[in-house]
C-alpha cells in the first residue's frame, strides 16, 4: 500500500495508534503481572519489593496461592471438568465431522444449523436451559428410582460436563470437519486395495492424518471448559471451579493473592494458547 | 461401501450427535420454552412471567439498557477495530504484525473474568490509576472509577477486540492493495477511497465481527457485573437472580426466552440485511 518508503503523516498516525493498541491491551495484564510480586498487601501500588508471598506463603495473615486449600481444591476440579469434557468433546467432534463430510442424507444443512447453535445461544441461556431441563429428569428419576437416583443430574460435577460439552463439542466438531474435508480419499481407497480393512484404514490413515487437528481442538477444548463461566455459573454446585470461585471473591475485594492466580493462569493458558494457534497455523497452511 | 453398509455406519455416527445435540441443546431449550409459559404455582398454562417482565418499568428498562449499550460498545469497537485491522493487514510490518496479533489474542486467553479482574485492579477506589493520579498531583484522594458506565464500556471493549478484529482483518487481507492504488491514481483521497472502496470491501467482516460482538455483549455476565456492581443492571443479571437466588425456573426461563428470542432476531435481521448464510458466517 505504501509503495514509497516515505515517512508520511498517515504513516505516523497509524504507528501512534498501534502503539495505543498494544498499551490498551497488554498493559492491564503487566501491571497484574507486576503486582502479584508487590510486597505490598493492599494489591496495588506503591511498589514495597519483590516477594513471592502471594505465590507461596502460609502464615495466617498472608495465605499464598499454593497454601490455599479451596483454590488449590478448585484448581484440581477445573482440571478434571477440563479433561473430561476435552476427551468427550474431541470423540464427540470426530463422529461429528465424519457424519457432516462423508455423508450426504436429507435434513443435513438442518442438523448442521442445530450443531452450530450452541456457539451461538448466550452462554447464560445455554446454562439456565440445561438446569431447568435436568432439574426437571433428575426429579423425575428420585421419583422413579428412590431419593438420590438423579443426585448426578443435579447442579455438580456431572452437570458441569454436560453443559460444557453442549458447546465445546460444537467447536472441536468445526476445527475437525476442517482438516476431514481435506483429506484425499484416495488415500483411504489405497489402503482398501492393499487389503486394509475399513476400521484399519480409518485408524491407521485418516485419523492419522486427523492428529494435528485433533490435538489442537483438544487444546482449545480444554481452554473454553478451564475459563468458562456464564454456563458453569448456573450448573456448579458447592465444588466450584476456578473461575467461580474467582468471581465469589473479588465481589468481596481485591487480594494480592488474586494477582497471583492471574499470573499463573497467564502463563499456563498463555502457553496452551501458543501450541493450539501453532497447530492452527500449520493445519492452514 | 455398499448402500447398506453406508447406511449402517451414518446411523452410527448420527446416534452420538443426536444424543448430543438432543440432549444438551434441543430438549433444555424446549423445556425453557415450556417452563416460561407456565404459572409456577398452579402448574397450568399462562402468559403471566412474560407480562410480568413487560409491566415492569424497571425490566423494561434493563432490557432497553442491555440492548442500547451492546449496540453502543458494538459500534465502539468498531470505530477501535477497523484502523487496528487495517494496519494488521496492510500497514504493519511482519514484526510489528505479530505484536499487535498477539495483543489481540494474549488477553483472550487469560479468560474474560482475568481481563474483567485486571481493570479491577486499575479502576477500584485504592486502585492503581487512583495512585497514578495522586502520584502526580491532579488528586490528593482515592477516586472510585469502578460502577459507572463508562468503566463497563472499557471492559466490554476489551473482551470483544478480538472478536470484532479477526473477521475484519480476514475480509480486508483479499483486498488487492492495487485496488487502493487505482483508486489513489485516479484522483480519489483517502476519505473517499475508505468510503468507495476499503469499507465496502471489508463489509461482510464488519457485519460477522459486528454480530459476534453484539451477542457477546448482550450475553455478558462477569464483566458487566464485576465491573458494574449495583449498577450494572444487565438482563442476564436478573435472568440469574430468578432462577438462583428467587429459585423462579418460570420467570427465569421467560427471561431467558426473551434474550434468546432477541439475539436471534437481530442476528436474523442482521444476515437478511446483508444477505448471508449463517453457516458461512462461522
Amino acid at each position: 500500500m505504501f509503495r514509497r518508503n516515505e515517512l508520511s503523516l498517515s504513516k505516523v498516525l497509524f504507528y501512534a495508534y498501534a502503539i495505543l493498541i498494544l498499551i490498551f491491551t497488554l498493559g492491564p495484564l503487566v501491571i497484574v503481572t507486576i503486582l502479584a510480586f508487590n510486597n505490598n498487601p493492599s494489591a496495588s501500588f506503591p511498589w514495597q519489593g519483590f516477594t513471592l508471598d502471594w505465590f507461596k506463603s502460609s502464615t495466617p495473615n498472608r495465605v499464598g496461592l499454593f497454601n490455599d486449600a479451596r483454590m488449590m481444591h478448585a484448581i484440581g476440579t477445573s482440571l478434571q471438568v477440563a479433561i473430561v469434557v476435552t476427551l468427550v468433546s474431541v470423540v464427540l467432534g470426530v463422529n461429528n465431522a465424519f457424519m457432516f463430510v462423508r455423508h450426504r442424507f436429507s435434513g443435513q444443512s438442518l442438523l448442521y444449523l442445530l450443531m452450530l447453535g450452541p456457539l451461538v445461544v448466550p452462554g447464560v441461556v445455554l446454562g439456565t436451559s440445561i438446569l431447568a431441563f435436568s432439574y426437571g429428569i433428575a426429579n423425575s428419576l428420585d421419583k422413579l428410582l428412590g431419593a438420590g437416583a438423579g443426585t448426578f443430574l443435579r447442579p455438580g460435577f456431572w452437570l458441569v460436563v454436560l453443559g460444557q460439552v453442549s458447546f465445546v463439542a460444537t467447536t472441536t466438531t468445526l476445527v475437525i470437519a476442517a482438516r476431514l474435508k481435506r483429506f484425499d480419499l484416495s488415500l483411504e481407497e489405497a489402503a482398501l486395495d492393499l487389503g486394509a480393512s475399513r476400521a484399519e484404514a480409518v485408524r491407521l490413515i485418516t485419523l492419522r492424518f486427523l492428529a494435528p487437528a485433533m490435538l489442537g481442538a483438544g487444546i482449545i477444548a480444554f481452554l473454553f471448559s478451564f475459563e468458562n463461566f456464564n454456563t458453569t455459573y448456573f450448573l456448579s454446585g458447592s465444588d466450584p471451579t476456578v473461575p467461580i470461585l474467582l468471581y465469589s471473591r473479588l465481589r468481596f475485594g481485591i487480594t494480592p493473592e488474586i494477582n497471583a492466580v492471574s499470573v499463573m493462569l497467564m502463563i499456563v493458558t498463555g502457553l496452551l494458547g501458543f501450541v493450539a494457534f501453532a497447530f492452527q497455523k500449520e493445519d492452514a497452511a | 461401501m455398499n448402500a447398506s453398509t453406508k447406511r449402517r455406519s451414518l446411523w452410527l455416527l448420527l446416534t452420538p450427535m443426536l444424543l448430543w445435540i438432543g440432549l444438551l441443546f434441543v430438549l433444555p431449550h424446549l423445556k425453557l420454552f415450556y417452563l416460561s409459559f407456565i404459572s409456577r404455582r398452579g402448574g397450568e398454562f399462562t402468559f403471566a412471567n412474560y407480562l410480568y417482565f413487560f409491566q415492569s418499568p424497571l425490566y423494561r428498562k434493563i432490557f432497553l439498557r442491555t440492548a442500547v449499550f451492546s449496540i453502543l460498545v458494538t459500534a465502539l469497537t468498531l470505530l477501535i477495530s477497523f484502523p487496528l485491522a487495517f494496519i494488521i493487514t496492510k500497514v504493519a510490518g511482519k514484526r510489528l504484525k505479530m505484536m499487535l496479533l498477539l495483543a489481540v489474542i494474549l488477553p483472550y486467553w487469560v479468560s474474560e473474568l482475568i481481563q474483567a479482574f485486571t481493570w479491577m485492579v486499575l479502576f477500584r477506589e485504592s486502585g492503581v490509576l487512583s495512585y497514578l493520579l495522586q502520584m502526580l498531583g491532579i488528586t490528593h484522594h482515592n477516586i472510585e472509577f469502578l460502577y459507572h458506565d463508562t468503566t463497563i464500556a472499557v471492559g466490554l471493549v476489551y473482551t470483544s477486540l478480538l472478536f470484532m478484529t479477526i473477521p475484519i482483518m480476514n475480509s480486508l487481507d483479499t483486498l488487492d492493495d492495487s485496488l487502493v492504488e487505482a483508486a489513489y491514481d485516479l484522483g480519489g483521497n483517502f476519505w473517499s477511497t475508505l468510503r468507495e472502496i476499503i469499507i465496502p470491501h471489508a463489509a461482510p467482516g464488519i457485519m460477522v465481527g459486528s454480530i459476534m460482538v453484539f451477542m457477546l455483549n448482550l450475553g455478558n455476565y462477569v464483566t458487566v457485573t464485576l465491573l458494574g456492581g449495583k449498577n450494572s443492571l444487565w438482563l442476564t443479571e436478573i435472568i440469574y437472580n430468578q432462577f438462583i437466588i428467587r429459585f423462579n425456573q418460570n420467570k427465569g426461563s421467560a427471561f431467558s426466552v426473551i434474550l434468546l428470542t432477541f439475539s436471534v432476531i437481530f442476528v436474523w435481521i442482521m444476515l437478511k440485511i446483508t444477505k448471508q448464510d449463517l453457516s458461512e458466517a462461522m
